[in-house]
């Protein structure tokens, strides 16, 4: 059950003199239960490539096998449903779709759209609400009357509700302070241990290096590298040809000259490991 | 939904292009009333003629402006029938209760054809080469007069100009907004009237929602750099009469002398 982009290639409004290519020939496959980072530049196609793994854009030219199903440039709106239950996606600042009365009915209505009874949706919704680190007494509280970062958590609490196997995620810490962006990423990492798939485009390498045990770097709509991130940032020069950034741990041990690390640290944690082995010695 | 475009306009480098748009929307709001003048195959010829000529001079392909007349074709084709079969006088050469076809029918149904036709042409040809914003600019000028009678003009024109602007804006954010929810297993696509109808309400809650703030940010945005409503506004685009407006303006008068002269009078 493995996610598998055979040769997908997609094209923007083909045919019109506004057509522009957005993934070219894009082969790889991830494994289930994989914390997945996408990287690469504004317009590299990390959000095209996104917006294909629930079938939002379907390819121009070649199939991706997810969660069960065929994606093929045939394949119709119809039938989506199914893979929509089992693989979801969280826009970028997805506290815009929210539109209900109170927050609860909110995180409920995905639950509802994917066969959910109300009494299950609702106490899923409840359960989520807590999980995503809100007071409950803002259950019954219109959506709107809330901050932008209780929002945020409100909107995705609204996906989690329905518990999709695999989550996209579009740069879900952008705008949020720095403690409620890591109490996110924390919630996402547990969610994976949990045994499910995570796919986050983002461009904070320390995200990257922190949490993803897999990384897909795109360029130009082209799948450019795939492999883990400590491959990744260990090869220097590549990144800087590349023009991308490396995780703060990494440079900082960079800079520390005189000192020897048998593994790039990548994290805070495994830089304090290193120099404290240096010190040591 | 990418092929929604507002307005229709086509980048292109021709003469009709470099004209003055207050030109150009005064003279097709014009050719709406000089067609009329029109009354004999001769001057018909005239019209269509100087019609096509326009049309050349944009240099953009046949297709687009078919694209101009398809949407409308039927309305046109009826209202010729209409007059095909309704017109009396002149010789009868079928006949069938309330309805004839005569001489007068045919001639007529034929001038309502071209008529209508070369209206629809021409007003392609003026919304394919200029901007929206320029069109909206051009409205500005010719509501000016108005400011006699304190009617709001600059207020108007900035209306005009902020709906056109943030129309491809709405565009996105309908899109996106449906995607999301798409994701959340909302369903545009399917179901009844009703179930439809129920189904637009996670989509248009957000969108008021986000236009509102979007209109909230544009204000706070505008007064933060001292714009301060109609008092002396300067401008980015300034209108500018050229030798093209001269050719635009010389050609329309040729096309109302020929007209004036060889129309039955």
């Amino acid at each position: 059950m493995s996610i598998k982009f055979q040769k997908v290639s997609y094209v923007y409004s083909q045919g019109s003199p506004l057509e522009k290519k957005g993934l070219d020939n894009v082969s790889f496959e991830l494994k289930d239960n994989s914390f997945t980072a996408i990287i690469g530049h504004t317009g590299s196609g990390k959000s095209t490539l996104m917006q294909h793994f629930n079938a939002l854009l379907k390819p121009t030219s070649g199939q991706i096998k997810i969660a069960g199903s065929l994606i093929t440039p045939e394949t119709t709106d119809k039938h989506l449903k199914k893979l929509r239950r089992h693989v979801s996606l969280v826009f970028q600042f997805p506290e815009t779709q929210l539109f209900e009365n109170t927050v609860l009915d909110d995180i409920a209505f995905g639950p509802k759209n994917f066969g959910y009874d109300s009494e299950k949706a609702k106490a899923s919704a409840q359960m989520w609400l807590d999980r995503v680190g809100l007071p409950k007494d803002i259950a019954n509280r219109s959506p709107f009357e809330l901050s932008g970062g209780q929002m945020r958590r409100v909107a995705i609490a609204g996906v989690l509700a329905y518990e999709p196997e695999i989550l996209c995620l579009d740069e879900p810490g952008v705008g949020l302070d720095p403690r409620a962006r890591a109490k996110m990423m924390q919630l996402f990492f547990e969610y994976q241990k949990a045994g499910h798939t995570i796919i986050l485009v983002t461009h904070n390498m320390d995200d990257v290096a922190e949490y993803a045990d897999d990384v897909l770097v795109m360029e130009k709509g082209r799948l450019i590298k795939h492999d883990v991130p400590q491959k990744i940032f260990n090869d220097r020069s590549w990144l800087k040809k590349h023009y991308l950034d490396e995780p703060r741990a990494s440079l900082f041990a960079s800079q520390l000259t005189n000192y020897t690390f048998t593994d790039l640290p990548l994290t805070k944690k495994e830089l304090i490991a290193g120099i404290k082995y240096n010190l040591r010695k | 939904m990418n092929k929604i475009l507002i307005g229709r306009y086509i980048a292109g480098d021709s003469i009709v292009y470099k004209m003055d748009p207050r030109g150009k929307l005064v003279a097709t709001i014009l050719f709406i009333f000089v067609i009329f003048l029109a009354n004999n195959p001769a001057t018909y010829a005239i019209l269509t003629i100087f019609s096509l000529v326009a049309v050349a001079a944009t240099k953009l392909k046949g297709k687009v402006f078919w694209d101009g007349v398809k949407p409308i074709i039927w309305l046109i084709l009826f209202t010729s029938l209409l007059q095909l079969f309704f017109t009396v006088g002149g010789k009868v050469y079928w006949q069938w209760m309330m309805l004839a076809v005569s001489s007068y029918g045919i001639i007529n149904a034929i001038y309502i054809f071209i008529r209508f036709t070369l209206i629809v042409l021409i007003s392609t040809v003026m919304t394919v080469t200029t901007m929206p914003l320029e069109i909206a600019d051009a409205i500005e000028w010719l509501l000016t007069p108005l400011k006699l009678f304190k009617v709001p003009v600059d207020k108007i024109a900035l209306v005009m100009s902020i709906a056109l602007r943030f129309v491809p804006t709405l565009f996105d954010q309908t899109f996106k907004i449906m995607n999301a929810q798409r994701a959340r297993g909302a369903d545009f696509n399917n179901g009844g009237l009703i179930t439809r109808a129920k189904a637009i309400t996670p989509l248009l809650v957000p969108l008021f929602i986000s236009s509102l703030e979007t209109a909230i940010d544009l204000a706070t945005a505008m007064e933060s750099r001292g714009y301060r409503g109609d008092q002396g506004r300067t401008r980015y685009r300034i209108l500018q009469w050229s030798l093209y407006d001269l050719i635009n303006l010389v050609y329309f008068i040729i096309l109302v002398i020929l007209l004036l002269i060889f129309r039955t009078h």
